[in-house]
């Protein structure tokens, strides 16, 4: 499995990062380069091998269904790049 | 001089007034002052903070209330989050955050009476093995090669700032993260001692978040038994990480004690990479004869899909990234780029905020998760994680713990392995398989190369049994009596 430039393309478009058009063919080659270098996981036999998700080998934990945090919107909101009140402000979505 | 004491030294000292905590937290602000310029090992000192905790140190130790790290001055990594004091995780896209919050790590230590110098360098999002990505700039590794000590060396990474200035006695000891090597490789390269916990011992809740699965603090310091104090302290349950195990904290610090008579050390065959210098195989047999003669048994042992380890990792920890660095949107926290829309402003957001390295992992991360893709890659790399973790359990039948190098190289200098990712990514060839099966490994300094350069061996243990990973630590320790000092360290 190779990546052609329109798959770089569509790959970032999901991830979100503005790709410049002379970037394109360098992360081509690295990306091939890395995806080339793991394709040796396909000499491995995995017939009736379950998927681990996880290092942590436990079961999932619950907790009562209560709120148990919050309250304080000016610490949540103390980080965000520009805000009005207690909102977010981003650039308008709908005409 | 008060920089070249141990952590269990100072506690005494402390505990004897020989010297207050003002004192010991002003010797390592000095050397910061001196050396940091150079070495750039924290990306911020919290001087003003650290002499407040200092003096309430003072204020505890007077009234007899000292705990296990009372005026103990110590290194945070700076992904973990830290109230009040701007936390970067080495990326520009969190160069205005400052977290409205503690993370339980660090609560923990702060409950014990430490005192945080500040926040060290990291590769960005703890993605790297040299220190090189951060946005902050690299760090410089105290250590000098003898033939060419004009040639500036990598620290390692991700945890570079911490193992930097632990090594050059910036501070006592600090905190780190491994995710597939992160603080084992660059104790290896500082010589110093580093611990990877069991995945769970520490909680990861407040720690910025590279690989979930994986992601697991854990403390660097000069001395096994520092290390020891520190984990003490830094581990625990914290329901707020729903992996964080719920079970009872033994004493680490008396697991050094213990000695490794009677106890089985498998030595297994595959941590061998083509091209590894001959210094790193004689210094590994050289640590099978020391564990020989302080009474272990050595047992040959097989861990066949030890190559496999990286290739999988290089699947699972870019996936794991691409989801959680999909939080970083310019909307709520951290740096903005504006555009034309809300799309726009995420991508150049991100396009400005994120380094290449990271840049590189999240996109490859957002391709094995795409449809069509996601059965051949990520769910082939759990299999063969399975397989990784069977490996393991097969040989911890037969065995108490492993012994094996850290890394399959001394620090190389900075610009070096750059031109090939995988070249880089080669680096934690030895320290991945233990992260992928999510039990405790720990490297300790354990003799110098023939350019003068620090090497670690590293001890694997059982999940949870950490105490033996410490008592054969300490007997190595022992055994290889490393006492070498970095070129660049206080008063040095």
């Amino acid at each position: 499995m190779s990546l052609d430039h329109a798959t770089v393309r569509r790959i970032a478009s999901l991830a979100r990062i503005r790709v410049e058009e002379h970037e394109v063919e360098p992360l081509c080659q690295e990306l091939n380069g890395i995806l080339g270098w793991i394709e040796q996981l396909n000499e491995v036999d995995v017939t009736g091998v379950a998927p681990l998700t996880g290092a942590a080998n436990m079961a999932a934990v619950l907790r009562p269904d209560v709120v148990t945090d919050g309250g304080y919107p000016e610490k949540v909101l103390a980080n965000a790049p520009e805000r009005i009140g207690d909102f977010y402000v981003v650039p308008k979505v709908v005409e | 001089m008060l920089t070249d004491l141990t952590i269990a030294g100072a506690r005494d000292g402390l505990r004897a007034k020989e010297f207050s905590a003002v004192d010991l937290t002003m010797a390592h602000l000095h050397a910061i002052e001196a050396l940091n310029p150079r070495l750039n090992a924290f990306i911020t000192v919290s001087h003003a903070k650290a002499v407040d905790q200092a003096r309430a140190a003072d204020a505890a130790l007077a009234a007899g209330d000292a705990r296990a790290l009372t005026g103990i001055p110590l290194a945070i990594k700076d992904l973990f989050c830290t109230e009040g004091v701007r936390t970067t995780a080495g990326s520009k896209i969190l160069g205005p955050f400052v977290p409205p919050y503690e993370s339980t790590v660090t609560a923990n230590l702060l409950r014990d009476g430490a005192v945080f110098l500040g926040k060290a360098n990291l590769d960005e999002f703890a993605m790297g093995s040299s220190n090189m990505t951060s946005a902050y700039g690299p760090v410089e590794n105290p250590w000098k090669r003898r033939q060419n000590p004009n040639a500036v060396l990598v620290p390692g990474g991700s945890s570079g700032g911490s193992a930097a200035a632990v090594a050059a006695r910036l501070a006592m000891g600090a905190t780190g993260t491994d995710t597939g090597g992160s603080i084992r490789q660059p104790a290896s390269f500082c010589g110093i001692a580093g611990i990877k916990p069991t995945y769970g011992r520490c909680s990861r809740w407040g720690v910025v978040a590279f690989a979930s699965s994986l992601d697991q603090p854990g403390p660097v310091a000069r001395t096994v038994e520092d290390c020891a104090i520190l984990l003490g302290s830094m581990a625990g349950h914290d329901p707020k990480d729903s992996t964080s195990a719920n079970m009872p904290v033994p004493d680490f610090q008396a697991a050094c004690r213990r000695g490794v008579k009677g106890l089985r050390i498998g030595i297994p065959r595959e941590y061998r990479l083509d091209g590894m210098p001959e210094d790193i195989e004689r210094l590994w047999q050289q640590g099978v004869a020391w564990l020989r003669e302080a009474g272990a048994e050595i047992v040959d042992v097989s861990l066949p899909h030890t190559k496999y380890g990286l290739p999988t990792y290089y699947i699972v920890a870019p996936a794991e990234a691409s989801s959680n660095l999909a939080r970083y949107d310019g909307v709520r926290f951290g740096a903005r780029t504006n555009g034309e829309d809300l799309r726009d402003l995420y991508e150049r957001t991100r396009a400005e905020g994120f380094g290449a390295e990271v840049r590189r992992r999240v996109l490859i991360g957002t391709y094995v998760l795409s449809a069509g893709y996601y059965d051949a890659y990520y769910i082939r790399a759990q299999k063969v994680r399975a397989l990784i973790l069977r490996d393991f359990t097969d040989a911890f039948v037969r065995v108490d713990a492993l012994l094996v190098p850290t890394a399959p190289s001394a620090a190389f200098a900075q610009g070096e392995n750059m031109d090939d990712p995988i070249k880089m990514y080669l680096n934690d060839a030895f320290t991945i398989p233990a992260s992928m099966a999510g039990v405790p490994g720990m490297s300790v300094p354990a003799g110098l190369d023939a350019d003068g350069l620090p090497l670690g061996l590293q001890v694997i243990g059982k999940p949870f049994d950490e105490e033996t990973v410490f008592a054969v630590s300490a007997a190595l320790e022992q055994a290889a009596g490393f006492s070498a000092l970095p070129a660049i360290r206080a008063g040095g």
